[in-house]
């Protein structure tokens, strides 16, 4: 069994890791760190916090695998309709300098039918290699045919790293596959890095509530499984009539039965952009006042090009669909312009928008936690002041 | 029908603050409650269980005072409860702690539905109802926004997307992950919060599973954090004054560069 221990010789009370532990599980005595273990839960934070090497997280393990034959970078490439989908080329991207710094190649993964097209032109996008299963089970993601389907292809060509979109289907299956080929799985990683000596994958996420930053690695198991949010990294460029190679593999009818049965794809027609993609935002929360005041947002949104969001207040208050909720338990946007009309900054709707390139924010209360985290703070009326910059873009845009 | 429904207990986010100086987490007076994501799994099982018949049982892995999350499942209608609480759980990952579920799942009486919340709300990975159902080999939905039928053989239910919803039947047992969508929770009644208060949680520890102790805890997690730091907070940046036709003016002139 795991065990952690203060090496005291070591320790110098510095409280580095007093102040850390996401758990308040250490505290000083005759100037030690001491854990109780009671509130511990061995999650290593005051080990990679220990600037002393203090701190000894053992884990007791079988014998170190040999992981030599796994080799290469792959990013589960989405599609939907048989269109791939953006945070594919944004997977890729990203995977280019993982796998550039790895020396290796990056390879795509498609699941799909009569893709062959489109896996053609994964080359244009960085990818070196295009591993494509062609069914029509496949044509739409269902959960055992796309898991069966990768986790064969995971055991037979191994890849070291495997990227995939934290995304309803991405998280769906991953997290499936990483069960089944044993591998680590880090969820939503903002940032990613390797380790060319050890070849570890360094996935950084926000991690206990999200204002601390963890590194995470998997040193023992391999493929190393990250996924990453729709819009957290840049898109690949696209390098016209850059060749790729593709591998079609062919498996037994059986590998693509399906337990549940996709009947229908209903596509609801919003009539506003969806949040997750908007580049500009224009959210409204209980400072609006009203309903009716989120009209007011909505031509604002217009002239810009953008969507309207909501905080959960606005939400509840039954103002605007949750569709609309951005936040912890609404959706997680990072879009260049995000306006905050009449929202006070409850944390949990911070969680949700903190990543925006310009926040503009404008609230009544000068002392509203918005203004933390805004580019720009107006403190006025939001019922004045929007109206007001929708006529001024207006006119800037000549609209 | 025998419903499942797994739950975690989180930290009140709604008390947490942020240390102005420090940039860390003010945990002192941070209650903790029942995931919000899973608020909504407990009502849809109580909901099954009132359309179907049948009985809730609510699960949950973590230390021992998360039996308090469990007797508040009970006071919104779950019937029984279990705890799955041992130091050898300490450490563990999603893949650990998704394993150590299946396998108190598998220890309970033969289940029709599981049901789990989308995601918890203090690690955000989603990754643990996929792993408890690809664990115990059954199959899942997840992101179910509506039950629309369900017999004891099979459900038809609608899963969100990006663009909207699919719908899906499954055969049972089964595992569905639920989204916000799906219900609104009810208040604990009066006769839940009393039985709460008298209800037995059964206590399961390690031994009591039929579990690999290789596959559990810290020894049975692929990941480990390695680093970890604050990021930088984001810094207020510059307060706009004057009329409202000034500021609107001012305004569009800086971010004129990021409309276009």
């Amino acid at each position: 069994m795991a065990s952690i221990k203060i090496l005291l010789d070591k320790c110098t009370g510095c409280t580095l890791c007093v102040k850390t532990c996401p758990f308040g599980a250490i505290h000083m005595a005759d100037r030690k760190a001491v854990i109780d273990m009671a509130k511990c839960t061995l999650c290593g934070s005051c080990v990679a916090a220990c600037k002393f090497s203090a701190i000894e997280l053992e884990k007791s393990g079988g014998p170190r695998k040999d992981l030599s034959a796994y080799k290469d970078v792959w990013v589960f490439c989405e599609q939907k309709k048989g269109v791939i989908q953006s945070i594919s080329f944004e997977l890729l991207g990203e995977g280019r300098k993982l796998a550039d710094k790895l020396g290796v190649k990056l390879c795509a993964v498609l699941l799909g039918h009569d893709m062959e097209t489109a896996a053609g032109k994964l080359g244009e996008r960085g990818a070196d290699k295009v591993y494509l299963v062609d069914h029509p089970a496949l044509a739409a993601y269902q959960d055992d045919p796309y898991t069966a389907v990768l986790v064969k292809l995971v055991e037979e060509y191994k890849p070291e790293a495997l990227l995939c979109g934290a995304t309803t289907i991405g998280r769906s299956l991953i997290s499936r596959v990483a069960i089944k080929t044993n591998a680590g799985l880090t969820a939503d990683c903002t940032g990613l890095d390797v380790d060319t000596k050890e070849r570890l994958l360094l996935q950084t996420r926000p991690a206990f509530g999200g204002n601390i930053m963890a590194t995470i690695i998997a040193p023992n198991h391999r493929p190393q499984m990250a996924t990453v949010r729709h819009k957290v990294m840049q898109e690949a460029p696209v390098k016209p009539g850059r060749g790729v190679e593709i591998v079609s593999n062919v498996y037994p009818e059986e590998t693509f039965a399906s337990r549940s049965k996709l009947l229908e794809v209903v596509e609801e027609i919003a009539n506003t952009v969806n949040i997750s993609e908007a580049d500009i935002i224009v959210a409204g929360g209980r400072g609006m006042g009203g309903k009716e005041n989120f009209a007011r947002l909505e031509e604002l949104a217009k002239v810009l090009g953008g969507a309207v969001g909501a905080s959960r207040s606005a939400v509840d208050a039954d103002w605007i669909g949750y569709s609309h909720q951005v936040g912890q338990t609404g959706k997680t946007v990072v879009p260049k312009l995000y306006f905050a009309c009449g929202i006070s900054g409850q944390i949990q709707h911070l969680i949700g928008m903190q990543s925006s390139k310009v926040i503009v924010a404008i609230n009544k209360d000068p002392d509203a936690p918005i203004f933390k985290v805004a580019t720009y703070g107006i403190v006025g009326d939001v019922n004045e002041l929007v109206p007001a910059l929708t006529r001024e873009f207006k006119r800037a845009l000549n609209k | 029908m025998n419903i499942i429904v797994c739950i975690k207990q989180v930290p009140n986010t709604t008390d947490v603050r942020i240390d102005p100086v420090t940039n860390t987490l003010i945990r002192d007076g941070v209650e903790s409650v029942i995931n919000p994501f899973d608020a909504y799994a407990i009502e849809e099982a109580v909901r099954l269980k009132e359309r179907c018949g049948g009985k809730v049982t609510a699960v949950t892995m973590g230390p021992p005072q998360a039996e308090t999350a469990l007797k508040e499942a009970i006071g919104l209608g779950c019937d029984e409860a279990v705890l799955v609480s041992d130091r050898k759980f300490a450490g563990s990952d999603t893949w650990a702690t998704s394993y150590t579920l299946a396998c108190a799942i598998e220890k309970l009486e033969a289940y029709d539905v599981i049901i789990c919340g989308k995601q918890a709300s203090d690690g955000d990975t989603a990754q643990v109802g996929p792993g408890i159902s690809t664990h115990l080999d059954i199959p899942q939905v997840t992101y179910v926004k509506k039950i629309v039928e369900i017999n004891d053989k099979s459900a038809r239910v609608e899963r969100m997307t990006e663009e909207g919803y699919d719908v899906v039947e499954v055969p049972l047992p089964c595992l569905f992950t639920v989204v916000k969508e799906i219900n609104t929770p009810r208040m604990p009644s009066l006769k839940g919060m009393m039985r709460a208060k008298s209800a037995k949680i059964a206590k399961w520890t390690a031994a009591d599973l039929d579990a690999d102790p290789a596959a559990l805890g810290l020894d049975g997690s692929p990941t480990r954090v390695v680093k970890i730091f604050t990021p930088e907070a984001r810094k207020g940046g510059e307060m706009i004054s004057g009329s409202t036709d000034e500021v609107a003016k001012e305004l569009v002139e800086l971010l004129k560069g990021e409309v276009v």
